[in-house]
């Protein structure tokens, strides 16, 4: 029996409960020092002077490095790229200060006690500069000489003829939808401990993508990659705030140099408002124009996110609308609202996270507006074709996961809304959660061992969604052996180099490679047998032929090695692409949800949930399952409460921590919540017939949500999150 | 965090001597003492532990019908004695919904109203002008971000709200803290601890130096009485606005009502024209509605917080119904 799809637990379960795993900080070295960041309390201009006398006098103190302390960034430094940098804005390399939160000193003690007593004593004066709130700032056009995350989609996009086609619509629809910054937060702040052997530079990291950490760290050093090895063995969360690399893990490298000896920094909670990215706050335009029978005939969306000064990362909020429906005149515009403060970044979920948010909204006040049910009204526009491209897609099941889902919510004879519920008026709303699918380079060593047991190695990181786990049963599968005989050897770029764990690409990016080299074993223990290797099946630990069995044991014995090992890679032309060429791969689905507004009280809450998918296959029906409830937990807390604010005469995040910005907790998640895939391969996207499944579950949520609020009082909510202020009635 | 000397107090009167030195703290269950150190609110030269004194934990009756509350009790279980449970919903459901089951079983109900304010301004670790930080640096709250602030009894120099729960309850229950120093022992009702803004913005309470809380003591049983907490999430955080409400019912006329609200001024706010205008009205009258109007005549919205008020009139009703259904 297959144990692809079993829900087999994740084999870190156990370490990551009884507190076993070791993570970046708790790793230690002899003679380390403790590096704490003095950071900027100003938004902009310069730092005047830094008196560190006070700092230095404190028992434990051995060093506060300034700005003209740190080695210059190496010439190759200018050849790195942003992305997977994240900025080249590299703190302290000069006196200049570009938001608030950027590092000036590192203070760098025998104890992390001492090194916090030294950050608090370093006394910092500064020539203040006029600041730009990057809310108020006037939208701009992108800049693609300011970073290169404008190549990462389209800024623009044209199809047919919006303008007139709106004209000539039945039904317009016309709004602004806006959401807040948002700070990840993840459970494990970023830290790393550097140590240096010569010109050899070992990192303990908390990443998700340790290959880039290495190229970034090697350029700026001017090293060679190989000088430089990078450990990742778990992150404790990452939500895309440690996907790219970010100026904090250069800046322990440099210290750990000039100081000749190890250097551990982990960032506090504060620290992770200010050093690392942020999902920006958006604001989006968007017109819909449908005819009289409701299909769409004209689209328009323009999306404008805050950014720093240096590069402008851009949140591509208006992929759904070239992505979502089929729709022949639409277009699209991406721009960008520059200020003082940390670079944003892509956080779950990114693009189609904040663009569905404001799609899913507005389709739903088009189906009020003609008068259909909102599924009908997806329906009339249904995406057969990439709407891009024009090119079939991979594999797209959305009509069956409507079905199943509006089945299983009991969407067609769900309440009306407003129906009460003691105070509670119950309200329920849908929207689309779509993801595009991304693959990267990746490399996967499989070996299998004399006793029976195999291995892979490969450097990526599991960051807690299950990659190791459905990856043995991957290998177990093609090797015939239970999933517990297979071992993940991981997080580690002296393994082979994986792509990055996020935007839902490693099991599709890895796991192709995964399948090519468990496959290469597989046919070379046929080889060793003399078998055809068409005529052979492996089961139980043996390879067995018609009638003929043999133990794994006993081929490799008879044959003198010890282990049999095969490569794997899935090479891709520039890295990154979006599926197999000709196949516009994307994972597709369907939220519904059905909350409680008390109006008197100003209280919003979750009663319950189903979201029904068409991801491809699933590996692992517990780890998949686990994925989709996360991101609509995810979901709710950017619906209902999630918000960091900039404080606009401070020029800095008004809260850096998580008692002033709440996030959602387990009482308010209701257990009626829902989980159902469409049973589905996709025979375009790769040996395992997998697309992408996590990162998608929080799309949509926020537009159910707000969609749910309405049926149930009549009030649109267009400002994220849907606050008691927004909701109270006299 | 400045390094500090440690020590064990065994009686009160240990106490009340070493908090008479300079720069010098108490510590129960440590649970807003420490987040104050490690933001730099606080940087006191001497911790001591009342903890270990004995005679201040526990829960008794006390022979005119009320009880007693030893201060270094736990909050779970002031919660879940029996005495409180059953006397004082009201008490109990503010506590149960205080905070986490952690943090409850570790926080002393005597420490309880001396946590300070949670406007972001007060919690900032850089340096940011707010008078409750540093006397006399001006308010940053009054024009800035203040949706959560207050809608009763501010001033321009501090509008910031008092975040406790039980002591919203213990309000509209008239209960006292019982309060011990070298001169001896006072008792001062439950409200009257706390400073507003009008008397002194830098100020939380009137706790001086070798002040100690040795005790609650609250009056007869209130079993007609509930509590409600309105927060964006269920459990594990501050409210909005709560409300407390005490009845005494005749049938469903009412007979006293005894109201306070929190999270709306510096101290619990009891809604004392309400309560006036509610003797002799039946529940769910539009007398009593008119009633609870009353209470807010005297409410000043900020300029993003008039929501407020709206819930906390809306909340006082809703109270008041699950008060009788309590009956
Ligand atoms: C994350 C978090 C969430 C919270 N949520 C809530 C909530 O929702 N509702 C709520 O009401 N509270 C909440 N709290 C506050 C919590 O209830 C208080 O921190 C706790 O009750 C304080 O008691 P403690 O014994 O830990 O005080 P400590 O931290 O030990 O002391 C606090 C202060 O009181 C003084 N002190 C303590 N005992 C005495 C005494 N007997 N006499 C004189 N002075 C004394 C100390 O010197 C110190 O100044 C929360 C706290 C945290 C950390
Ligand atoms: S409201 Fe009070 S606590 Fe907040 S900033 Fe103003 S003075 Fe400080």
């Amino acid at each position: 029996m297959s144990n692809l799809g079993e829900p087999v637990p994740r084999s870190d379960g156990k370490i990551k409960v009884n507190g076993s795993a070791r993570f970046a900080a708790d790793q230690s070295l002899p003679g380390q020092l403790h590096a704490v960041f003095v950071s900027s309390t100003i938004p902009a201009g310069r730092v005047a002077n830094i008196d560190t006398g006070l700092a230095l006098g404190l028992p434990g103190v051995v060093r506060v490095l300034v700005a003209g302390d740190l080695p210059p960034l190496h010439a190759d430094f200018n050849e790195t790229m942003v992305p997977p940098l994240a900025t080249k804005s590299i703190p302290m390399q000069s006196d200049e200060i570009l938001h608030e939160g950027q590092p000036i000193a590192i203070v760098l003690a025998e104890t992390l006690e001492a090194a916090e007593a030294g950050a608090r004593a370093v006394r910092a004066t500064y020539a203040p500069a006029p600041y730009i709130n990057p809310e108020a700032a006037a939208p701009d056009a992108v800049d693609p000489e300011r970073g290169g995350y404008s190549y990462l989609d389209a800024s623009e996009f044209l199809k047919g003829d919006p303008e007139a086609a709106m004209t000539s619509a039945a039904h317009v629809v016309q709004a602004e939808y806006a959401q807040p910054t948002r700070h990840a937060n993840p459970m494990e702040p970023s830290a790393i401990l550097a140590s240096w052997s010569g010109d050899n530079l070992t990192v303990y990291d908390s990443v998700q993508h340790l290959p880039a950490v290495q190229a970034n760290l090697a350029a700026t050093f001017g090293l060679e990659r190989a000088a430089v090895r990078v450990i990742s063995p778990h992150t404790g969360g990452g939500f895309g705030v440690k996907g790219y690399v970010w100026p904090h893990e250069l800046l322990a490298a440099m210290a750990a140099r000039v100081m000749r000896r190890p250097v551990k920094l982990v960032l506090t909670r504060r620290d992770m408002y200010g050093m690392v990215g942020t999902q920006p706050r958006v604001t989006q335009e968007i017109r819909l124009g449908a005819d009289s029978t409701g299909k769409l005939v004209s689209m328009t969306h323009v999306v404008s996110n805050v950014t720093g000064l240096t590069e402008d990362y851009i949140e591509f909020a208006t992929v759904p609308s070239r992505s979502f429906y089929a729709c022949d005149n639409i277009s699209n515009l991406q721009l960008v609202r520059r200020g003082n403060m940390t670079l944003p970044t892509y956080m779950r979920s990114p693009a189609e996270g904040p663009g569905s948010w404001a799609l899913g909204s507005a389709m739903d006040e088009l189906a009020r507006a003609v008068g259909m049910d909102p599924i009908d009204l997806r329906l009339a526009s249904y995406a057969e074709v990439d709407p891009v491209s024009g090119d079939p897609w991979s594999s797209k099941k959305l009509r069956e996961a409507y079905a199943l889902g509006s089945e299983r919510f009991g969407w067609r004879s769900r309440p009306a809304g407003g129906t009460l519920d003691g105070h509670w008026r119950i309200g329920c709303g849908m929207a689309d959660c779509s993801q595009g699918v991304t693959r990267f380079g990746s490399t996967v060593r499989v070996l299998l061992k004399a006793d029976g047991t195999a291995r892979f190695e490969s450097s990526l990181c599991d960051v807690g969604q299950g990659p190791a786990t459905i990856f043995a049963q991957v290998v177990g599968e093609i090797l015939g052996l239970s999933p517990d005989r297979v071992h993940a050897v991981t997080g580690d770029t002296n393994l082979p180099p994986a792509g990055p764990t996020y935007g839902s690409a490693t099991t599709i990016s890895t796991g192709t490679a995964l399948h090519q080299a468990a496959t290469a074993v597989r046919d070379r223990l046929a080889r060793l047998c003399g078998w055809p290797v068409a005529e052979i099946a492996m089961r139980g630990g043996s390879i067995v032929r018609g009638t003929e069995s043999r133990t794994i044991e006993a081929v490799l014995s008879e044959a003198g090695v010890s282990e049999l090992s095969g490569d794997g890679a899935l090479e891709i032309e520039n890295y990154a692409d979006a599926g197999l060429p000709g196949f516009p791969a994307r994972s597709f689905g369907a939220i519904f949800v059905e909350v409680g507004v008390d109006p008197e009280l100003g209280l919003l809450r979750l009663r319950r949930a189903t979201g029904a998918y068409s991801v491809g296959r699933i590996l692992n029906a517990r780890t998949a399952r686990s994925q989709m409830i996360g991101g609509i937990v995810w979901g709710w807390g950017q619906a209902a409460m999630e918000a960091s604010h900039f404080e606009p005469s401070l020029g800095r995040w008004h809260a850096k921590d998580l008692a002033n910005v709440v996030l959602p907790v387990n009482a308010d998640i209701p257990p009626e919540i829902d989980i159902a895939f469409v049973d589905e391969f996709d025979p375009n996207a790769g040996p395992l017939g997998v697309r992408s499944v996590g990162t998608m579950a929080a799309t949509g949520v926020a537009a159910a949500v707000a969609n749910a609020v309405y049926d149930a009082i009549g009030i649109r909510v267009r400002e994220l999150p849907i606050t008691p202020d927004k909701l109270v009635q006299g | 965090m400045r390094n500090f000397s440690y020590a064990q107090a065994t009686s009160r009167a240990d106490a009340i001597a070493l908090l008479q030195q300079p720069e010098t703290m108490s510590i129960a269950g440590g649970t807003e003492l420490l987040n104050w150190k490690r933001i730099g609110i606080v940087e006191p030269a001497r911790v001591v532990d009342i903890t270990g004194i004995p005679d201040m934990e526990g829960v008794e009756a006390l022979p005119n019908g009320g009880v007693r509350i030893g201060a270094l009790t736990k909050l779970n279980d002031v919660a879940q004695h029996a005495l409180i449970r059953d006397a004082y919903p009201v008490f109990s459901q503010a506590i149960l919904k205080a905070a986490s089951a952690q943090i409850r079983n570790l926080a002393t109900i005597g420490g309880n109203p001396l946590q300070r304010v949670r406007c972001a301004y007060f919690r900032a670790e850089e340096p940011t002008p707010c008078n409750k930080r540093v006397a006399g640096s001006g308010c940053s709250a009054v024009a800035g971000i203040h949706d959560k602030h207050a809608i009763f009894g501010w001033t321009e120099d501090c509008v910031a709200v008092h975040p406790a729960d039980p002591p919203v309850a213990l309000a509209a229950l008239d209960a006292a803290y019982v309060i011990e120093n070298a001169k001896g022992v006072r008792r001062v009702p439950v409200q009257d601890i706390h400073v507003m803004p009008s008397e002194n913005p830098a100020w939380h309470n009137i706790l001086g130096n070798g002040d100690l809380i040795t005790a609650i003591e609250i009056g007869a049983a209130a079993t007609t009485s509930a509590y409600l907490k309105i927060r964006e999430r269920e459990s594990f955080e501050y409210a909005t606005v709560s409300a407390a409400v005490a009845l005494d019912l005749d049938g469903d006329v009412i007979r006293r009502a005894r109201i306070a609200l929190g999270s709306v001024a510096m101290r619990p706010w009891r809604l004392n024209a309400t309560e006036q205008q509610l003797v002799g009205q039946r529940i769910g009258s539009s007398e009593a509605v008119a009633a609870v109007d009353a209470g807010f005549v005297d409410a000043r919205p900020l300029s993003s917080n008039a929501y407020k008020i709206t819930i906390a009139r809306n909340a006082t009703l809703r109270a008041i119904e699950l008060a009788a259904r309590a009956a």
